[in-house]
């Protein structure tokens, strides 16, 4: 069983863009593109720690805003030509409320 | 001893008849042309881009100036020839100019048909035949108001969607049943119009034109049912007449045309004729191809080369509307020994007619998908039988044998004698030896030693194509830099294609321009939002999710993820209170740094994001707007203290620095543009490593730009010297206006000085007052939308999200 964490609306978040979540052991960045599915990954670029929430999104990625690396919203993995991943976090949406999975959060902070 | 060979008329056939010429016997003639039209020999194909947009005038020119220069040719502008002495061997000019001749070539061309009706001398009744006639609809386009066209065949569709795209409201008028009937068979016509109507044109089939009505100036035209349609503007296209008036009183033979033999001689030995003027076996043309083929002719019996003799072909016929695509050739009437054979898809809106006899094809009808044109009209000028493939013949080339869809294989099945370019009957293996033998690599050289893709550029795609085939892995297609991976079209396109297009959104141009991704990337997004920020100011809507994290929240993002904020300090001038109320922010927020900055102000770094709007509302109590330190757009104006303080100084530096940044502050601009104001020569604002920079002199002012003091060092140019404050700031104002409509996104002033010119920007800042009052006047217009502090606007509430996390955790509230 998963146990799921309410943080908010569709609406909440603008479109081809991100928010993010605070947790005791860091950040989740939550992303919504352009064709409306949402996405979670760690809100922290294995390169040098940049916010990836503040990237500017396209298609189901992001462009980290300090060294412009980019990630797969889907894998978590980064494209072209640098090598990382973020963890993913499950994203369910029910009557157009977002839920994260918080036990892969948990695991997240560990 | 060189002949004398003069030429009347200076459009396309008689351009390409001089190339040959120039070729094959460069010294046997001293060469004069009359030309009745002001300019050189430019491409009357591409009017329809220029009338959509999509070209420039200077990008259609064949011959500049130099090229008759070089040759030795007298070209005469705007003389037309009034009287031919055949007894003198003489011509004569409406000017008063007469030159004698040994051998005369006829290329007058031809007129426009105007239908005579009543009212067809009224002011803004024009026709479609030259960079004029482009011009004065242009003109009339500015209003976006209704338009009539006369005529739905080839260039009356054309003028149609041009005048569609640039704004006007259009309707086509047409006395047949369907469009283009003698290109198209009934069923392709119907979903041409179908076509155009999707696109806002309205078209009226079976309509009669009565009279053209106005008082004055045009108001409408009234058709024979009685109906009037409101107009502001008649283009009429219903067809063209060769230009024989000049033939006829010289006594030559003439009949539809200038009649001519098949080498291009007029009943008057030393006269020859070509182009659409000319009637040879009785046929009278008006496509490029034919006229080309008349030019080599003529090239070869003026040069004394070969016998050449001209024989008719069938051209295939394509319409210049982008987003169209319709090809058709040869016979395509029905009748008893024919057969034919068609393919629909109406989802796709596509239908293919193939008609045969005697299992020869004898014509064909493509709309919709047009690619096995060539390969079809290949096969029709071969006359190959083609029983065995009879089957799968109208699914294209690409079927036969298995072969696969590629398009690439599809060429390379194509054999050495298949015609690639219609319009200069240039074959594949010419163009293959030619790239062979030449070393060629780039399109530009195959077009420039082949003529292929060279006139209307629709077989662009095919020579590229060949071009890939013959150079293998060298050849890279690029020579134009794309935007990004999610386009093959370079900034400079993409800019011009959003003004010409009318694309507004973000969505449009993507839409539009057939991007290759669904929302583009982090390359592209800012560049269009830019691109769209400036060419369309007050309707935009500025998409915030395309710009960089430091233009969506208004402060420079950190390496640890904070920020710090840089307040504008006008001229680099401050004050107790101002300072005061930095120290007190600085307290409050307990903000780790304080530093000043190199342009003159004080920069406070390390504050956390959902800090920004109450440390903004704090500076803004104080007077304080945005530094804009974090954008693409106008960053500070250093100054020196000048005339107030200074001993050596000779005007009022800190004055002029002020107005200039007060004026200009809020602007968004490709790249950041950093200005200084110096009042004397010694240059203490260190004006001269600027984006813009002033040096004060005791007679004025000296204008500098395109310095640069950061990856490259580079000294200023100097833009020029004026008088007083208010030249300096005009001058100003405009350069950045013409670097915000012509850079590239990211690029900065002396990259892009360096590739225009500078002698380029001199001659439309400082020596051309209109158009540096034009670009004036745009600036000031876009700051009527640009010049809002974000600060003030963010701490009113604007963009609450970005400065708030979703939502907060610590775990236990997940695990109840």
């Amino acid at each position: 069983m998963m146990d799921w964490l309410d943080i908010g609306t569709l609406d909440d978040i603008p479109l081809r863009g991100a928010r993010c979540v605070k947790t005791p052991n860091g950040r989740i960045g939550i992303f919504r593109t352009h064709d409306d599915r949402v996405f979670a990954i760690e809100d922290h670029c294995p390169h040098k720690g940049g916010p990836l929430s503040q990237g500017i999104v396209h298609g189901a990625a992001v462009t980290c805003p300090l060294h412009n690396w980019v990630f797969s919203l889907e894998t978590g993995k980064a494209l072209g030509a640098d090598e990382g991943s973020v963890k993913t976090i499950p994203v369910r949406i029910e009557d157009g409320r977002i839920a994260i999975a918080l036990g892969a959060l948990l695991q997240a902070a560990e | 001893m060189t002949e004398k060979l003069v030429i009347i008329g200076n459009g396309m056939a008689p351009g390409r008849m001089l190339e040959h010429l120039l070729e094959a016997a460069p010294d046997r003639y001293r060469i004069t042309i009359f030309n009745a039209e002001p300019r050189v020999n430019y491409d009357r194909i591409m009017l329809s881009p220029v009338l959509s947009g999509e070209k420039a005038y200077e990008e259609i020119v064949i011959h500049g100036d130099g090229w008759y220069i070089k040759h030795g040719i007298m070209l005469y502008k705007g003389h037309k020839i009034v009287a031919i002495d055949r007894e003198a061997r003489t011509v004569t000019s409406d000017k008063g100019v007469t030159e004698p001749y040994d051998k005369l070539v006829i290329a007058t061309g031809s007129v426009p048909f105007i239908i005579p009706v009543p009212g067809k001398e009224l002011p803004g009744v024009l026709s479609y035949r030259d960079l004029d006639d482009v011009g004065a609809m242009l003109l009339a386009a500015q209003s976006r108001d209704r338009a009539v066209v006369i005529g739905g065949g080839l260039l009356g569709l054309e003028a149609a969607a041009g005048l569609k795209e640039r704004g006007m409201d259009v309707t086509v008028l047409h006395v047949m049943p369907t469009l283009m009937e003698r290109q198209l068979d009934p069923a392709a016509g119907y979903l041409l119009q179908k076509q155009l109507e999707a696109r806002g044109i309205t078209v009226r089939t079976k309509a009669n034109t009565r009279q053209i009505v106005g008082d004055g100036k045009v108001q409408g035209v009234e058709l024979d049912t009685g109906e009037i349609i409101p107009a502001t503007l008649v283009v009429m296209a219903v067809g063209i007449r060769p230009n024989v008036g000049l033939a006829k009183e010289a006594g030559l033979e003439v009949n539809r045309g200038i009649i001519t033999d098949d080498r291009m001689q007029t009943s008057d030995p030393d006269i020859f004729a070509l182009g659409e003027c000319v009637e040879v076996d009785g046929r009278v043309y008006g496509l490029v191809a034919p006229l080309y083929e008349m030019a080599k002719v003529m090239a070869a019996k003026l040069a004394g080369a070969g016998d050449r003799r001209f024989v008719h072909s069938d051209t295939p016929t394509k319409l210049k509307v982008t987003g169209i695509d319709l090809y058709s050739i040869g016979d395509f009437a029905d009748g008893e020994d024919r057969e034919e054979i068609i393919l629909r898809d109406a989802a796709a809106g596509i239908y293919k007619r193939v008609i045969l006899q005697d299992n020869r094809i004898i014509g064909t009808v493509l709309f919709g998908e047009t690619a096995d044109g060539a390969w079809f009209n290949d096969l029709k000028k071969k006359e190959v039988d083609i029983s065995e493939m009879r089957d799968t013949l109208i699914f294209g080339q690409a079927f036969q044998g298995g072969a696969s869809a590629d398009p690439l294989a599809a060429v390379a099945a194509l054999a050495d004698d298949a015609e690639i370019c219609g319009c200069n009957g240039v074959c594949k293996g010419k163009i293959v030896s030619t790239i062979t033998e030449k070393g060629l690599t780039s399109l530009d050289d195959v077009r420039a030693h082949t003529k292929a893709s060279a006139s209307c550029g629709s077989c662009t795609g095919l020579v590229e194509k060949v071009m890939a085939l013959t150079l293998g892995d060298s050849y890279n297609p690029a020579s134009v830099q794309p935007m990004c991976t999610c386009t093959e079209l370079g900034h400079d396109e993409v800019r011009r294609l959003i003004k010409a297009k009318g694309l507004k959104t973000i969505p449009a141009v993507m839409q539009e321009l057939e991007w290759k991704t669904s929302c583009g990337c982090a390359k592209c997004r800012p560049a269009l939002n830019y691109y769209l920020v400036a060419g369309w100011p007050g309707d935009y809507a500025d998409d915030y999710q395309s710009r960089f994290i430091n233009e969506r929240v208004h402060a420079n993002i950190q390496k640890d993820g904070t920020y710090s904020v840089v307040p504008r300090m006008w001229g680099g001038v401050t004050s107790a209170a101002e300072l005061r109320a930095i120290a007190d922010v600085v307290d409050k927020f307990a903000i780790p740094t304080v530093k000043v900055t190199g342009g003159q102000r004080i920069d406070m770094l390390g504050i956390r994001k959902e800090d920004l709007p109450a440390v903004w509302a704090d500076l803004g109590q104080a007077g304080f707007v945005s530094g804009h330190a974090y954008a693409k757009g106008l960053r500070t104006v250093k100054t020196c203290v000048g005339t107030d303080w200074c001993r050596f100084g000779t005007q009022d530096s800190t004055g002029l620095g002020i107005r200039i940044e007060k004026f200009m502050w809020g602007s968004w601009t490709p790249a950041k543009v950093k200005m200084a104001v110096s009042g004397c020569p010694r240059n203490c604002a260190e004006a001269t490593c600027k984006d813009v920079g002033v040096i004060c002199v005791d007679s004025g002012y000296e204008i500098h730009f395109a310095g640069a003091a950061g990856l490259d060092i580079k000294g200023t140019e100097v833009l020029g010297l004026v008088r007083t404050e208010d030249e300096a700031l005009e001058a100003i104002v405009a350069l950045v206006q013409m670097y915000r409509e012509q850079a590239r996104y990211l690029e900065r002033i002396y990259k892009w000085a360096k590739r225009v010119g500078l002698d380029e920007i001199r001659r439309q800042i400082m020596a051309d007052p209109d158009r540096r009052k034009a670009y004036f006047e745009r600036f000031v217009f876009s700051q009527k939308f640009a010049q809002v502090d974000p600060w003030s606007e963010r701490v009113s509430g604007k963009d609450k999200h970005e400065f708030q996390p979703m939502a907060e955790t610590d775990f236990r509230v997940a695990a109840e």
